[in-house]
């Protein structure tokens, strides 16, 4: 039992650290696992959830903002790429902020093509990131099933 | 005349034979000699010259001249020898015609003795041959092989044409005119010899021609002479001119032969020119040279001097020729030319110089930029590091532990200062930093900085402060950075004094001569300006010890930076090395001077002087009525005009009296992280002597620490308590007066601390027994329209032990402030409906004006109820964070504009947050 928590353990660490090191994840991140103590308990998935419905709900209103035939609205755009921004960079989604911070400047610029580009790539970003997140999560679940603790991970 | 023979002899004779006759150099090198004799061009043009005598020279002595000297005779002999060469060739050319028609003559008499013979042997076969035909052998060879091949058809005409008499008739006859033609040839030929014979005998006056040839070189070289700007002469041997060429002539021929240059001449450059002379006549060797003139004759002028010595037949030196050439123009040109060249260069150089000068300068404004923001990048980390460290060594631990945390926490604390001082520097050196002007009382600060060290002190120094009675009690300046400049000096001072005194003394002097000097017009025209409302004052501020000293030549390398006096005392003391640095360039900054005296092992004393504003009089007299009423009150010695404090060295004690939480060995690590200013705004100063503990433990409060522990330990916090309770609001003004001045912003805290008491006193109808505690606990307003954010803010706010109520944009943001009271507001810039700089401006005019008048105007929605506005007196300046996505340094410059504060970078970070907290909230 405690090999398999040990081994267990050691895939949660490596897996989050790879996270870490594919830039999928950056120090706030870490933050966000600070404020997760026995009071909120689930802190970090809430709020993870929180953002990936926001990201669904924000994808699909600037999806609808860049469909629209005729003149587009860049400025709706932006305000939700803007709310996108400031949540993935507040939960260190750090691809899906930095994919942020170029669609921000098509915006800016009124670059229709780069900003469908910028729209499709963080689809796929942050589709990818709650993939990887529920793996970890999975992780974390099937540590604590088998009783271990879930390891702090350093990531420096 | 050569020429045209050469040329009928090419027509008429074969090539073999002129090339045997003619060696192949013979005609150029005649061309040669011939050159002075026939200069290029028609001869008739120098006929035509006229050449006028203008020159002065003795012409009687020049063919005497010509004579003796080598040049002369050797000149003699080449004409004679070009003549010879002349005659030599006609000659030649002669005989070889000659020659030829001899040759003529005798192949004319051979055919003629032929074609007799072919008349008599072959009569019968008649030929026509021309005598002179050169073709005639072909002809005849032609003939021959034609008679071969119609052999018989010939014979027979020959046979038919034998018989008759008319054909040797016509024979005859033919052969009798050919007879005469060749005759007649010969006797042409012979009138042709005798012609030749003629003219060579009119060609045998050789010196006829020698004589012309001579003149019409004479010519020659007058005519050259007569257009070559220069002056010719020879001088013998006791340089005495004997003759001379001038082609501008201003002296006459007896003014010049016969002398020497000294005699002629008189001013520079006739010495020099007389001595470069003698030189060349001594060396025997000609040589050049550059000789400017000054004469009365014609001025200042340069003449490049070519001197060859003259030597007679037997080899001796009998004078020198000289050819002299005006260059001045030349000279002035090239000189102009060098100086543009040296100009040029140095230009160039110049520019090379500042390009360096430019490419360091942009390097190291690089270097600092890229330090900055490294600096800055490693502080957040760091900070972490060392609070997180902080935490832990409030837990429990066990000795071990606690030691090596200790030391963590301390070489943490070194970088994190090393780091500050390193952003502050630069700060300073790019410009970046600004001064703030605020009202502030230099006794106090004195006292605080005075009583900082003290707490963490370990050495058993006595701490003094001297302020002479001069110093107003009030005046304007940069308190913050004023205070980084004292207790730099004085931890400076601290460390290295093992005993005795250390201390501050304050004294007013008389404008230093360095500012009177620089800008005396600025600052005038300065004064006429405040000189109604202000006046300066400048500040003599010495920082003494008596330590171990500085010796003279570690004086220089004192303020540089990362410069200690020496490596063993680096290693012995520690530090940064940039303390000093800083301080020199913010004094600087301020406009005074940062100065050192030191004596080794008797101490060192650093004096700064500092120019400060002195506000109205009527300003402080109102605060002085209110600090006699305190001092009444609280029936203790007012001590804001008290001009010497002192902190002896009994301060373990008190820590040992101090409550349980703070050890011995925690304090100083406390004191030495959060920085000096920070730790002012963090305590309300007792103006009793109780110097260490409430200030201690109001320090903790500003942090994290449980406020049960505040309660129990502080002696004097139930009793401001009790004041909360009496609503004793003059009476907790007076309390924190003492630290209010320290700082403008501490000044609006100890109002908003007032104005909350009221808020809290209406609560207190409701929950009375909480009400210490809600008065302790600090109100927190997050103004951000971003779930996530809101959430993660909250969570970390928490952990802080805070909580805080959420508006989502500006407009909720105003409505929360108008109906409630808050001590802090964390400001989201980018929002929608109205985004926090606009909420920010609103609120700030709410606060100068009273009313929301200008948010009403922008279009917000107040709902105002009279009772609310009466009791929020908008006096009170709410400290407004704002967040901020971009840490660019404009959107910063935007926040501040707008009235904000501070700002957090995003995404907010629990340490971020903490430190914010512990700025702002009290």
């Amino acid at each position: 039992m405690d090999a398999l928590i040990a081994q267990l353990q050691r895939q949660f660490r490596d897996y989050t650290i790879s996270l870490y090191q594919q830039g999928f994840l950056d120090d706030q991140f870490t933050e966000l696992k600070k404020l997760q103590d026995d009071g909120s308990p689930d802190f970090v998935s809430e709020v993870l959830s929180l953002f990936f419905e926001d990201c669904v709900k924000l994808i699909s209103n600037m999806a609808r903002a860049l469909d629209t035939t005729g003149t587009v609205d860049f400025s709706q755009v932006g305000a939700s790429v803007h709310q996108l921004k400031g949540s993935s960079s507040s939960v260190g989604a750090k691809r899906v902020k930095t994919l942020c911070v170029s669609f921000k400047e098509c915006c800016e610029a009124k670059n229709y093509e780069g900003c469908v580009r910028c729209l499709q790539q963080v689809d796929i970003e942050y589709k990818a990131l709650k993939t990887k997140l529920q793996d970890m999560f999975n992780l974390e679940k099937q540590i604590i099933q088998a009783g271990g603790i879930v390891p702090q991970v350093d990531i420096n | 005349m050569v020429c045209e023979m050469e040329t009928d002899q090419i027509e008429e004779m074969d090539v073999e034979v002129l090339s045997s006759m003619w060696p192949e150099d013979v005609g150029t090198e005649a061309d040669k000699q011939f050159n002075v004799e026939k200069p290029a061009g028609d001869l008739d043009t120098l006929k035509e010259v006229t050449i006028e005598t203008r020159t002065i020279a003795d012409m009687t002595r020049l063919p005497n001249l010509l004579n003796s000297t080598h040049q002369g005779s050797s000149q003699l002999t080449n004409l004679v020898k070009q003549w010879e060469y002349m005659q030599d060739n006609a000659v030649r050319l002669l005989k070889e015609e000659l020659k030829n028609l001899d040759r003529q003559r005798e192949e004319a008499e051979a055919k003629e003795l032929k074609i007799i013979e072919e008349y008599k042997f072959e009569s019968n076969e008649p030929e026509n041959v021309p005598v002179l035909d050169e073709t005639s052998d072909l002809f005849r060879r032609f003939r021959q092989k034609k008679r071969d091949a119609l052999v018989d058809s010939k014979k027979i005409e020959i046979y038919e044409e034998f018989d008759t008499v008319a054909y040797w008739k016509q024979k005859a006859l033919s052969l009798e005119k050919m007879l005469e033609a060749s005759t007649e040839r010969e006797r042409r030929l012979m009138e042709k010899l005798s012609e030749s014979l003629k003219t060579m005998e009119s060609q045998s006056a050789p010196v006829q021609e020698l004589t012309q040839n001579l003149k019409r070189a004479e010519g020659f070289l007058h005519f050259i002479l007569q257009n070559a700007p220069i002056v010719m002469g020879h001088q013998d041997k006791d340089l005495r001119y004997l003759f001379i060429y001038n082609k501008y002539p201003s002296l006459r021929e007896q003014d010049i032969l016969g002398k020497t240059d000294v005699e002629i001449f008189h001013g520079g450059g006739v010495k020099e020119s007389e001595d470069f002379k003698r030189e060349v006549l001594e060396k025997g060797k000609a040589s050049k040279r550059e000789i400017t003139f000054t004469t009365d004759l014609f001025g200042s002028k340069t003449f490049l001097i070519y001197v060859e010595p003259v030597y007679n037949k037997a080899g001796e030196k009998i004078g020198i020729n000289y050819m002299g050439m005006e260059v001045t123009d030349q000279v002035v040109k090239r000189e102009k030319m060098a100086k543009l060249r040296e100009d040029n260069a140095v230009r160039k150089a110049m520019e090379s110089e500042l390009n360096k000068t430019i490419h360091i300068t942009e390097e190291t404004m690089r270097a600092k930029q890229m330090l900055a923001t490294m600096s800055h990048e490693i502080r957040s980390p760091l900070s972490g590091v060392v609070g997180m460290a902080e935490i832990l060594s409030t837990t429990k631990l066990d000795k071990e532990q606690r030691q090596l945390l200790n030391v963590m926490i301390s070489s943490g604390d070194l970088v994190l200062q090393l780091i500050n001082d390193i952003l502050d520097l630069s700060k300073v050196e790019s410009g970046v930093m600004r001064l703030e002007a605020t009202k502030f009382r230099p006794r106090e600060v004195v006292k605080h900085v005075l009583q900082t060290a003290a707490a963490s002190l370990k050495k058993s120094l006595t701490l003094e402060g001297n302020i002479a009675d001069d110093v107003p009690i009030e005046v304007v300046g940069d308190v913050l950075r004023i205070r980084q400049i004292l207790t730099n000096l004085i931890s400076n001072a601290i460390k290295f004094t093992h005993e005795g005194n250390v201390g501050i003394k304050l004294q007013v002097i008389s404008e230093p001569s360095f500012v009177r000097d620089n800008a005396l017009n600025a600052d005038t025209e300065e004064h006429e300006q405040n000189g109604l409302t202000e006046t300066s004052v400048w500040i003599c501020c010495d920082v003494w010890d008596t330590g171990i000293g500085i010796p003279e030549n570690a004086l220089p390398c004192l303020f540089k930076k990362y410069m200690q006096a020496s490596a063993d005392h680096a290693r012995k003391y520690g530090g940064t090395g940039l303390g000093l640095a800083i301080c020199k360039q913010l004094v600087e900054l301020m406009g005074g001077q940062l100065t050192v005296t030191s004596r080794v092992s008797e101490g060192s004393t650093f004096t700064f002087i500092l120019p400060y504003k002195v506000g109205r009089s009527d300003d402080y007299s109102d605060d002085q009525d209110e600090f006699s009423d305190m001092a009444d009150q609280q029936s203790e010695p007012d001590d804001t005009a008290e001009g010497y404090f002192q902190f002896k060295p009994l301060l373990g004690s008190i820590y040992s009296n101090g409550g349980p939480g703070i050890s011995n060995d925690f304090l100083p690590h406390k004191v030495m992280l959060t920085s000096p200013i920070k730790l002012i705004n963090g305590f309300v100063a007792d103006p009793s002597n109780n110097t260490g503990q409430s200030e201690m433990l109001q320090l903790e409060n500003g942090g994290y620490m449980d406020e049960s522990k505040l309660e129990t330990s502080s002696g004097h916090c139930p009793e401001s308590a009790h004041q909360y309770e009496n609503g004793n609001g003059r009476c907790f003004s007076k309390e924190s007066e003492s630290c209010s001045s320290s700082q403008a912003s501490s000044e609006g805290g100890t109002l908003e601390m007032e104005s909350e008491l009221t808020v809290s006193s209406h609560r207190e109808e409701e929950k009375a027994e909480t009400e210490v505690k809600e008065t302790s606990k600090p109100k927190i307003l997050l103004v951000e329209d971003n779930k996530i954010n809101i959430m993660v803010a909250k969570s970390m706010m928490k952990q802080l032990g805070h909580t805080m109520d959420i508006a989502n944009n500006g407009v909720e943001a105003i409505t929360a402030i108008n109906s409630s009271s808050y001590d802090l507001v964390l400001m989201d810039v980018c929002m929608p409906v109205l985004d926090g700089l606009k909420a920010t401006r609103l609120i700030r005019s709410y606060e100068e004006t009273g009313n929301w008048n200008a948010a009403i105007e922008a279009g917000v929605d107040i709902s105002t109820s009279e009772n609310e506005q009466v009791c929020m007196r908008p006096t009170n300046r709410l400290p407004i964070i704002a967040m901020t996505a971009n840490t660019l340094a404009e959107s910063s410059e935007e926040c501040y504009a707008n009235g904000m504060d501070s700002f957090i970078s995003k995404p907010v970070t629990l340490q971020k947050l903490r430190e914010c907290l512990q700025q702002y909230l009290h």
